[in-house]
C-alpha cells in the first residue's frame, strides 16, 4: 500500500544556536505487516515504510529502519541540534518504491 | 481485553469480542521470535563482541494498554561530539513474528540519541536495545512489556 | 484516627509519633453517643488543612458499606496495611473492638454493628462536616481534594453521566479533582464536565496517543493558610486496560514515574512549599511510588478503598487511605516552617449519618439530583435474608447473587462478575431495591454477554486477571479484586507467577473438572470490548431478584486459596 496522506510534523520554526529541538513526525500508513491472513486464508503481502530519514540543509541527521513491528500510522520522535536556519527535508520510502516528503523551516537567531 | 495476536487495525480490534480474541489469542500462533533469534540477529550485525550494560534508558509502559500500539522511547547517554557520539540503535522484540523494531542512526547533529516510536506487541516480552557508539564500545538493556486482559478495577 | 486523641501528631524533624488516648471517646460511641460534635473535635497544628474524601462511587445517600474480610497482600507488601483485615488490622492500628471505629473500618459482627451504629456517607452529611472544618479553620486555610471515581457508581450518575456529582463536588466546594470510572463516561463528556467544573481536574499522566502531549494540566498550586501547595493529579494508570480504552480512545495512561518526578520539581521551582499528589495509583502502588519519586510530602491515596485511621509514613512522604463510599472524610493538618513539612496531626472522620445533621443546602441538592428517578430507585423486587457484600478479594454475596441471576437468566453453565470494588451491602432483612442493584452494577458497558468459552480460555482468564491482582511487583498491579465465579469451582496458590497461579476448576453442578478443551456456556458483563451484545447487568439481576424474593447466600467455599 503505498503512503496515501500528507505527513504532519510539529516541529519549533525557531530555535537558539546550540539549541536541542524535539521534531515529532505523523504519517497515515496501514504498515501491514506480511504476517496476517485475508479471509480467505491467504497471506497479505508485507508493505510498510521501512525508511524515515531527516536532513537539514540537504544533510541527513537522523534515519529509521522501521520494520513490520511498527505500528500502522507511524509515529517518529527524535531531536536536532540547531546551529544554523534553514530548512528540514523529511522523507519516508515505502516498499514499493513510492516517497513521500515534508519539509519545515527554521529559523536561528 | 488486551490483545494478543497480531491483528491489523485498530477498529478491527474494537470489533471483535470476548471470545473471538480469546480464541485468536489460543489459536496455533506463526512462529515467533525468541531470545535466540533476537541474539542471532545481534550476532550477524556485531559477531560475538561483548555489550555492556548503562548509558541505555528504554522507557516503556509496565503494561501495554493497547498491544497495536505501545510506545516506545529510547534514550541513549553521550555528549553526541564529533568525538563520541551514538552512531546506531536497534531495538528488538522477542516474542513478535519477527525480532526487529526498529533501528536509528544518529549524528552528532542530532543532539540527542533518543527517539520515540509506536511498536506492535504480540504477547508479553522483552525489548531489546543495543546501541553502538562511535568507538565502536557496544551498549544494551532490556525491559519487559505486559500485555494482558487486565481485570476490571476499582 | 476517629477519634480527636487519635490523631497523629508528629514531629517531624524527630522522627516521633505520639498516639493519644481514645478510650472515653470510643466508650461514648459503643453506647451510641457519638455525635456530630465528637466527629469534628481536632487540635488544629500548623495553618494549612487538607480535606480528603475518594471513591465516593457517586453515593449521594448513606449506604451500608462493609470492609473485606479477606485482602491478601503480596510481596513486600505482605502483611502489612491496608492488606490486614478484622483482628489484626485492630491489632495494628489499636481500634478496640465492637466499637463505631472497628464498625467502620472491619468487617466484625458487622451486620449487628451496623444496626447499632448506622449507615455511614451521605453528600449531605460530608458536607455538613466540610463547612464546620471551613468554618472554624477559616476557609482560606482549607484545601478539599477528591481522589476520583467520585462521578460514577450509582443510577443517578449513570443516568446524568456524572452529572448529578459533578454538581455534587461544586456544591461541597472542591479545589481539585482526578479521575477513572469518570472516563467511562467517554472522552467527550470528561472533557465537557471539567471544562464546565469550578475545580481542576489534575492528571500528569495522560497523553494524547497522536502526538504524545498532555491532555489535562497535571498540577496546580494553591495558596491556602499562608503556603504554596502544588497538588499534582494523577488518574489511574491502568485506565484503557481495566475498562473499554474504546471510549477514550485518543488518550494514553500509565505510570509515568519520571514524569511526576518532573512534576515534583518543576512545583518546587515555582516555589511550592508543600507538594501533595492526589492520586488514584491504588495504595501499595503509591507506597512502591513514594520511595522512589522524591520530594512529595502528601501522597492521598485511592482506588483501592482503603480506609485506614492512621497515616502510613514512606521516608517523610504521609501516605492517607480515606475509604470510600463517603464513609470517612480524611483531615490533614500541615505545620509548614521555613517552606517546609514541620508537623501534622491526622484524622480519618467517620461519617456516621445518624451522628451528624445534614447540610439542609446539599440536603435539597440531592432531593433535586434523585428526583427523575425516584419511582426506579425504590421499586423493590425482593429482600435479603442474608448480608449480600461485595468487598474481599474473591467473591462476596453480592456478586454471589449477580453470578446466579447470570446463570439462570442467561442459561449459562459458568458466570464470570468483575473485580469490582464498589457497591454498597445491605443488611439481612433489607429490601434489594433496584438502587442497591444499580449501585452494584451502574456502568456505561453493562451488556450481560453469553459466550462459549474452552476450559483453557476460562483459566487464562483467570491467570491473567489473577497477575492484575497478585503479582508481587505493584506497579504491575491494577486494583480491583479477583473475578468473580459463578457455576464453577477454583484453587489458587496466589504465590506462584502467572499462568501457575490456578488449579483444580471444577464445573460445580456436575462436580466434573474443567476441561481444557472442552467448550462451556458463560455469561458475563462488563467486557471492555466494544459492541459487546446482551441485556444490561441490573435488568437480569432485578428480574431474578423478583423470581427468587427472597435471597439468601452463604460466604462461598468454592474458591480455595494458599499462598497468602
Amino acid at each position: 500500500m503505498a503512503i496515501k496522506s500528507k505527513p504532519r510534523i510539529k516541529a519549533p520554526s525557531e530555535a537558539k544556536a546550540g539549541e536541542i529541538i524535539e521534531i515529532k513526525t505523523l504519517i497515515s500508513h496501514e504498515m501491514e505487516s506480511g504476517q496476517r491472513k485475508d479471509s480467505t486464508g491467504k497471506t497479505i503481502p508485507r508493505a510498510i515504510i521501512n525508511t524515515f530519514t531527516a536532513s537539514f540543509n540537504g544533510k541527513p541527521f537522523f534515519e529509521a529502519n522501521w520494520f513490520t513491528a511498527v505500528s500502522a500510522n507511524p509515529y517518529q520522535a527524535f531531536f536536532y541540534k540547531a546551529s544554523e536556519s534553514g530548512e528540514f527535508t523529511f522523507t519516508w520510502k515505502d516498499d514499493d518504491g513510492s516517497e513521500q516528503t515534508a519539509t519545515a523551516k527554521l529559523t536561528v537567531a | 481485553m488486551q490483545l494478543r495476536s497480531w491483528t491489523p487495525s485498530r477498529r478491527e480490534i474494537m470489533e471483535v469480542g470476548l471470545a473471538s480474541v480469546l480464541a485468536a489469542a489460543l489459536a496455533p500462533r506463526l512462529a515467533m521470535a525468541t531470545e535466540e533469534t533476537v541474539a542471532a540477529e545481534l550476532k550477524k550485525l556485531y559477531g560475538d563482541k561483548p555489550m555492556a550494560g548503562g548509558k541505555i534508558k528504554l522507557d516503556l509502559p509496565e503494561i501495554a494498554e493497547n498491544g497495536l500500539v505501545v510506545p516506545l522511547n529510547v534514550d541513549v547517554e553521550s555528549p553526541m561530539t564529533e568525538q563520541d557520539y551514538v552512531k546506531a540503535v536497534h531495538v528488538f522484540a522477542d516474542g513478535n513474528p519477527l525480532p526487529q523494531v526498529v533501528t536509528y542512526r544518529f549524528t552528532p547533529q542530532s543532539g540527542k540519541a533518543a527517539a520515540s516510536v509506536r511498536m506492535r506487541l504480540a504477547q508479553t516480552q522483552n525489548v531489546i536495545a543495543v546501541a553502538e557508539m562511535s568507538n565502536g564500545a557496544l551498549h544494551t538493556a532490556k525491559a519487559q512489556v505486559k500485555v494482558t486482559i487486565g481485570g476490571c478495577g476499582g | 484516627m476517629i477519634s480527636r486523641r487519635d490523631f497523629v501528631i508528629a514531629a517531624m524533624a524527630a522522627g516521633a509519633l505520639a498516639s493519644g488516648d481514645r478510650g472515653a471517646f470510643a466508650q461514648a460511641a459503643r453506647l451510641g453517643k457519638m455525635m456530630q460534635d465528637d466527629i469534628l473535635r481536632f487540635d488544629p497544628v500548623g495553618t494549612l488543612t487538607i480535606l480528603h474524601t475518594t471513591d465516593l462511587h457517586a453515593q449521594l445517600e448513606p449506604i451500608y458499606f462493609r470492609e473485606p474480610s479477606l485482602n491478601i497482600g503480596v510481596g513486600e507488601a505482605r502483611g502489612l496495611p491496608p492488606h490486614l483485615v478484622d483482628e489484626a488490622f485492630l491489632a495494628y492500628f489499636k481500634v478496640p473492638a465492637g466499637g463505631a471505629d472497628a464498625y467502620s473500618l472491619t468487617s466484625l459482627d458487622f451486620d449487628a454493628l451496623a444496626r447499632t451504629y448506622g449507615r455511614m456517607g451521605g453528600v449531605d452529611r460530608l458536607a455538613t462536616l466540610v463547612k464546620a472544618i471551613r468554618a472554624s479553620r477559616g476557609a482560606g486555610n482549607v484545601l478539599l481534594l477528591d481522589g476520583g471515581d467520585g462521578l460514577q457508581g450509582s443510577w443517578s450518575s449513570l443516568q446524568s453521566r456524572g452529572g448529578d456529582m459533578a454538581r455534587v463536588f461544586a456544591a461541597l466546594g472542591a479545589d481539585a479533582m482526578v479521575g477513572h470510572f469518570e472516563f467511562t463516561y467517554g472522552a467527550d463528556r470528561v472533557k465537557e464536565i471539567m471544562d464546565a467544573a469550578p475545580y481542576a481536574f489534575l492528571a500528569q499522566n495522560i497523553r494524547s496517543l497522536e502526538w504524545q502531549e498532555p491532555v489535562f494540566e497535571g498540577r496546580k498550586m494553591f495558596e491556602r493558610g499562608g503556603a504554596k501547595v502544588t497538588v499534582i493529579g494523577q488518574a489511574f494508570p491502568r485506565t484503557p486496560i481495566s475498562n473499554p480504552r474504546w471510549m477514550i480512545p485518543d488518550w494514553e495512561f500509565g505510570l509515568r514515574e519520571e514524569d511526576m518526578q518532573k512534576q515534583v520539581e518543576a512545583a518546587r521551582a515555582e516555589g511550592a512549599d508543600v507538594v501533595v499528589l492526589l492520586s488514584h495509583n491504588g495504595f501499595d502502588v503509591d507506597r512502591k511510588l513514594a520511595a522512589r519519586v522524591k520530594g512529595i510530602d502528601v501522597i492521598l491515596t485511592g482506588h483501592t478503598h482503603d480506609a485506614m485511621p492512621k497515616p502510613i509514613l514512606v521516608g517523610s512522604t504521609i501516605l492517607i487511605a480515606t475509604g470510600s463510599h463517603g464513609k470517612f472524610l480524611s483531615r490533614l493538618d500541615l505545620e509548614i516552617k521555613d517552606r517546609k513539612v514541620a508537623g501534622f496531626r491526622y484524622g480519618l472522620l467517620p461519617v456516621l449519618s445518624d451522628a451528624i445533621a445534614p447540610d439542609p443546602e446539599m440536603a435539597a441538592l440531592v432531593r433535586e439530583l434523585r428526583a427523575p428517578y425516584a419511582a426506579d430507585l425504590a421499586r423493590v423486587a425482593g429482600h435479603a435474608e442474608s448480608l449480600l457484600y461485595r468487598r474481599g478479594n474473591f467473591n462476596g454475596t453480592f456478586d454471589d447473587m449477580i453470578c446466579q441471576a447470570m446463570l439462570a437468566e442467561r442459561d449459562a453453565e459458568i458466570a464470570l462478575s468483575p473485580g469490582f470494588r464498589w457497591g454498597g451491602t445491605l443488611l439481612p432483612g433489607d429490601p434489594i431495591t433496584f438502587e442497591a442493584i444499580a449501585n452494584a452494577t451502574a456502568i456505561t458497558y453493562p451488556a450481560c454477554y453469553r459466550n462459549t468459552m474452552t476450559g483453557q480460555q476460562l483459566k487464562d482468564v483467570l491467570e491473567d486477571v489473577a497477575d492484575n491482582i497478585f503479582n508481587p511487583d505493584p506497579y504491575f498491579q491494577g486494583g480491583g479484586d479477583m473475578v468473580r465465579v459463578g457455576g464453577m469451582g477454583y484453587a489458587i496458590d496466589v504465590s506462584q507467577p502467572v499462568g501457575r497461579r490456578i488449579s483444580d476448576m471444577v464445573h460445580l453442578k456436575s462436580g466434573k473438572p474443567i476441561e481444557a478443551s472442552k467448550s462451556y456456556a458463560v455469561a458475563g458483563w462488563a467486557s471492555v470490548n466494544q459492541g459487546v451484545e446482551g441485556p444490561p447487568i441490573w435488568e437480569l439481576v432485578e428480574k431474578h431478584v423478583a423470581a427468587t424474593k427472597a435471597v439468601k447466600i452463604e460466604p462461598t467455599s468454592f474458591v480455595k486459596v494458599t499462598g497468602a
